[in-house]
């Protein structure tokens, strides 16, 4: 692997910029003439606009203009949408209701977007934003899916009788219920699965800026996926011809997700800036980003599992209600459904499985994919489930697991997902050995002499990520093809620029797309350049989510570094007039095989650009280019244990011990995946015991709308994690990866629930387990 | 943030003269809550008066066992004062886990206690130490100071120069962090002294601010142990409910921090 290639734990490159305060960020951006721009937000969840009175704001000190939503739609900017149909069983379409960057004549949540001060200054059009007189008609307002779907309910989309989004289904009903009918037991369980905020370090920015010379638009803007926000606003917003519109993602400073969708506030700061004819910049600041970030997760379950009387599942059957906000955002309609409901099946042989999921509009933010977008909704599911069952059996969690785990690969699933390689049993075993499992029983009785009531819980979590195999995703329904493209430019001094189209915003490919380089040619990573997040650098990508640049985005890379290793093997080869198929690459060298010749790498990449004397007929220049459709998901798999003691007292729990087993087939960067699987613990550990978006259900009004009162994971809420990986390569890439960006934040959710839940002896708990909660559980009867 | 007048006074005669030339003047001692408050635009003083470089008001000095802790002295100052450690360790252990080191280094006691955030810390400590509220025209008897929600006795423009208390024979301070704010969802400061006078002092729970508690005080005056507070009812009805806890659940933080601390005093 040499000591920068495959395998190696290098320091991250992009690690000095971003510790010594030098990251380039959205907000960073100055141009020449920039001004500020500054959003009237609705105060209220609901209501009618009856008139917006912009005259004193616009005559308020450096205010350039006030623009509202007449306007923008005068102009034909187009509604958001969502982008990834999916049909209700009785075969009609989801019903998507409008959302207009600028609402002109209802406001849906709290925050929503009425109208855009334009301004020399942030404090100005601050200051006039709030001398806009917006005059509301209040309507009724639910914040509550079940409630919202009852009749008589506030309606908030006239597209949408009952606010009923859609009513899909997945997988095999009858089946499923002659199985849970046929059982020798059936488990049954009610998940709450809590909605949370995406808090990014970095908050949501977009300059826009309109050269009207060129008739010509740039976006700097916080997205993980600039060509895909791009076309949408190309093809869907009507901002600009894509030849029109350069989009750049410089450095990004966190999504989770909650950076993938095109959101009305860089549309507006396009359509401003030629509106008004100077660029114009925004920034959001917190309290923005609480009330108008995606949320994420906001299920509401039932979940009925049966087995046989040797404890095999038979049938899991699943109702589920998925909270999707006040509009439907870019990709919302796929995370409860394609996203969740086919990784039902966990890491276990199910043979009959039936998921229900119903989407509703509600007067709250829109929801949409959060690390792990689906999936840990379905493991938090399937792992409190299986906790619960084994309790209800009389029989060990890992038996039970044991028992019912799939041993033979390719496995298909009844819910579309075919497993192409794991095994689940060396994760369990691995963890249970980290975590001293049978040693356990000592601990608690030790804790128990303290007064502290000691659990333990495990979850043995499975993904799909890379997203993912075009055909299939678009017979499912997706407006997009989810494949990746890569670009390798090898320069005349023999250094390197890779052109990826995955973005990265914390993920580290500046080194671990550089390491491939390396690996391949034998050349130090600082002499190759990863570019991304510029559409007129870099050509069609399509971005940084599910977990897919490693699977998705390298392979791209390597499929290029196979055209490039060719052709520069030709050259090699004529250089030294040797056959090309006797020619190696070895520590910055094209060597002939078993002689003492030898090219230095930067002599062949000169002799490719000066051109004097390539084979006959070859092109000048060395620069391969390639686009990779993988062809199937890979599913990163492994097993969590968590161990907590509670104090009966005040109900506080304290993680005493987290291990994560993971495998995530062939690693990269060892401490770059050991870094993804820590940052996806405390955000699934922050979601179990302290994350919750909570709205006033009467008002609509967000009641989480900072840190006081939205409970972010610090570090002393954290043990130290034990982290392992082992290793089953995907067989379907060519680098054998899968992806490890989401699976903590989607595996530890549930181990952590079991091990409170076992430490307090009541199964009823829903997250986030606060203190009160656990404290009110640990006093009351199972 | 609107746009204010930032003002240094250098003496308290100085800041009162500042304030009273001010249209709408606020002072500043420490800002840890009113700074936050003006940038998110939810006040708008005209005029800010600096009280955190009043050297008169600067310092703590230990005689026996009297004390008296300047009001423009920082939690940092008073979590790490050696004289005041000696003689009444658990205020320099509350001051400690203020905030975090940021705070602990800009908040003042006077601040904190002129705020009377109902889930600060330090008027729990200032109520069960019996401590006087000294002020640029008079001194308040703690019991007397806090009224209320953030409300307090003193005049508008009256400043808060020291606070003085006789350090109790013992004491400590058991705090319930919120799980966000990390605030104080119930904290309980408890002293004993050698006449056989116990006070105990909850923060973060009472609806209407900080309050002793008396079944907890005679519990402990006649049985100073962590087993007397277990027969101690506490009243849910006053207390306050909120998104992370509600009144029972802080009824039973109170009995809990209330053992705990007589448990560490």
């Amino acid at each position: 692997m040499g000591v920068e290639g495959i395998g190696a734990r290098v320091a991250r490159k992009e690690d000095k910029r971003f510790l010594t305060g030098k990251g380039r960020y959205t907000d960073d951006m100055s141009v020449p003439g920039m001004k500020y721009a500054i959003f009237v937000r609705s105060p209220h969840a609901h209501a009618k606009i009856r008139s917006i009175d912009a005259t004193a704001a616009k005559e308020m000190p450096g205010v350039i203009d006030v623009l509202d939503g007449r306007q923008l739609t005068a102009d034909g900017i187009g509604n958001l949408i969502c982008g990834w149909m999916i049909h209700s069983k009785d075969g009609s379409p989801m019903k998507m209701g409008a959302w207009r960057p600028l609402a002109d004549q209802t406001v849906r949540y709290v925050g929503d977007a009425v109208a855009v001060v334009v301004a020399d200054s942030v404090d100005e059009a601050r200051d006039a934003a709030e001398a806009v007189v917006v005059d509301y008609e209040l309507l009724p307002v639910v914040t509550d899916p079940v409630k919202a779907m009852a009749d008589g309910q506030p309606q908030l989309h006239p597209e949408a009788p009952n606010n009923l989004i859609f009513d899909w289904q997945l997988g095999d009903a009858a089946a499923t219920d002659a199985a849970i009918a046929a059982a020798a037991h059936v488990t049954e369980v009610k998940i709450f699965n809590n909605r949370l905020s995406p808090n990014p370090m970095e908050p949501r920015a977009a300059l826009g800026i309109y050269d009207s010379g060129d008739d010509h638009y740039t976006c700097y803007t916080t997205s993980q996926n600039p060509h895909l926000a791009r076309l949408v606003m190309s093809a869907f917003y009507n901002v600009a011809p894509e030849n029109k519109l350069r989009v750049i993602a410089p450095d990004v400073g966190g999504g989770f997700g909650s950076k993938i969708y095109i959101y009305p506030e860089e549309i507006v700061c396009l359509w401003a800036s030629k509106r008004t004819g100077v660029p114009v910049k925004w920034t959001c600041d917190r309290t923005e980003a609480f009330l108008t970030d995606a949320h994420g997760r906001d299920h509401i379950s039932t979940a009925k599992m049966a087995f046989d009387s040797s404890n095999r599942i038979t049938a899991l059957k699943v109702d589920t209600i998925a909270n999707l906000g006040a509009y439907m955002s870019l990709f919302s309609s796929c995370v409860p459904t394609y996203l969740y409901a086919t990784l039902l099946s966990g890491q276990y042989d199910i043979p009959a499985i039936h998921a229900n999921v119903r989407t509703v509009y509600t007067n709250t933010a829109p929801v949409d994919a959060y690390r792990g977008a689906g999936r840990p909704e379905a493991t938090y599911l399937l792992e409190r489930t299986m906790e619960t069952a084994a309790r209800e059996l009389g029989i060990s969690p890992a038996e039970l697991r044991r028992i019912n785990f799939i041993r033979s690969f390719p496995h298909q699933t009844p819910v579309i997902m075919n497993y192409d390689a794991g095994d689940y049993e060396a994760s369990l075993n691995a963890a249970m050995g980290a975590a001293d499992w049978n040693g356990f029983a000592d601990r608690k009785a030790e804790a128990e002499r303290r007064g502290m009531k000691r659990g333990i819980g495990m979850s043995c979590y499975i993904e799909a990520c890379g997203l993912a195999p075009s055909s299939a995703v678009g017979s499912l329904g997706a407006g997009v093809g989810l494949w990746e493209s890569a670009e390798v430019r090898v320069n005349a001094v023999g250094t390197i620029e890779v052109m990826t189209g995955s973005h990265s915003h914390g993920q580290g490919h500046e080194t671990t797309f550089a390491q491939l380089v390396a690996d391949r040619f034998g050349v130090p990573i600082d002499s190759v350049n990863i570019v991304h997040g510029d559409t007129d650098k870099v050509q069609m990508g399509m971005g940084t989510y599910g977990s897919r640049s490693g699977a998705v985005g390298m392979s791209a890379v390597v499929k290029a570094l196979d055209k490039v290793e060719a052709k520069a093997k030709k050259i090699a080869a004529h250089l030294m007039e040797a056959d090309e198929s006797d020619i190696v690459i070895e520590n910055g060298e094209l060597k002939v095989a078993g002689t003492d010749k030898s090219v230095p790498w930067f002599q062949m990449a000169l002799a490719a650009y000066t051109a004097h004397n390539l084979p006959s007929g070859m092109e000048p220049g060395l620069k391969e280019g390639a686009f990779y459709d993988p062809s199937n998901f890979t599913f990163p798999a492994g097993c969590y244990i968590c161990e907590v003691e509670v104090d009966p007292d005040t109900g506080r729990t304290e993680i005493v011990q987290f291990v994560a087993a993971d495998d995530f087939g062939n690693i990269i960067n060892p401490m770059i995946v050991e870094g993804q699987v820590h940052g996806g613990l405390a955000q699934g550990i922050g979601q179990a015991l302290l994350e919750g978006v909570h709205y006033d259900p009467d008002s609509g009004q967000l009641l989480t709308a900072s840190y006081m009162d939205y409970a972010m994971p610090r570090a002393d809420d954290l043990p130290s994690f034990k982290v392992s990986t082992s290793n089953t390569p995907c067989p379907n890439n060519p680098l054998g990866v899968k992806g490890c960006g989401e699976a903590g934040a989607i595996g530890s959710p549930p181990a952590l629930i079991n091990a409170i839940t076992d430490a307090i002896g009541n199964n009823t708990l829903t997250m986030p387990a606060t203190p009160e909660k656990v404290w009110a559980a640990a006093h009351a009867a199972n | 943030m609107y746009e204010t007048n930032y003002h240094r006074a250098s003496s308290v005669q100085e800041a009162v003269k500042l304030i009273s030339g001010a249209a709408e003047g606020k002072y500043l001692a420490g800002g840890m809550t009113l700074i936050a408050t003006m940038k998110q635009r939810l006040a708008a003083p005209s005029d800010l008066v600096d009280l955190r470089h009043i050297a008169e008001m600067k310092g703590i000095t230990v005689n026996g066992r009297s004390v008296r802790i300047g009001a423009a002295t920082t939690h940092h100052d008073v979590a790490s004062s050696v004289e005041l450690e000696a003689v009444c360790p658990a205020i320099c252990a509350l001051a400690s886990h203020i905030g975090d080191p940021h705070v602990r280094h800009m908040g003042t006691i006077g601040g904190s206690i002129a705020n009377n955030d109902p889930a600060a810390d330090y008027p729990a400590a200032m109520l069960a130490l019996d401590a006087t509220i000294v002020t640029n025209s008079r001194e308040i008897a703690a019991a007397d100071f806090f009224t209320g929600l953030f409300e307090t006795a003193l005049n508008d423009d009256e400043i808060i120069t020291a606070i003085a208390f006789e350090a109790p024979a013992k004491a400590a301070y058991r705090k319930f962090p919120n799980p966000a704010s990390r605030y104080a969802m119930t904290g309980v400061f408890v002293a004993r002294r050698d006449n056989g006078d116990v006070r105990v002092a909850v923060t973060g729970a009472g609806s209407n601010g900080v309050f002793r508690h008396q079944g907890m005080e005679s519990a402990l005056a006649g049985n100073w142990s962590p087993d007397a507070v277990g027969n101690v009812s506490v009243d849910a009805s006053d207390l306050m409910t909120d998104l992370h806890a509600s009144a029972a659940y802080r009824a039973n933080l109170i009995k809990v921090m209330t053992k705990r601390a007589v448990a560490a005093a």
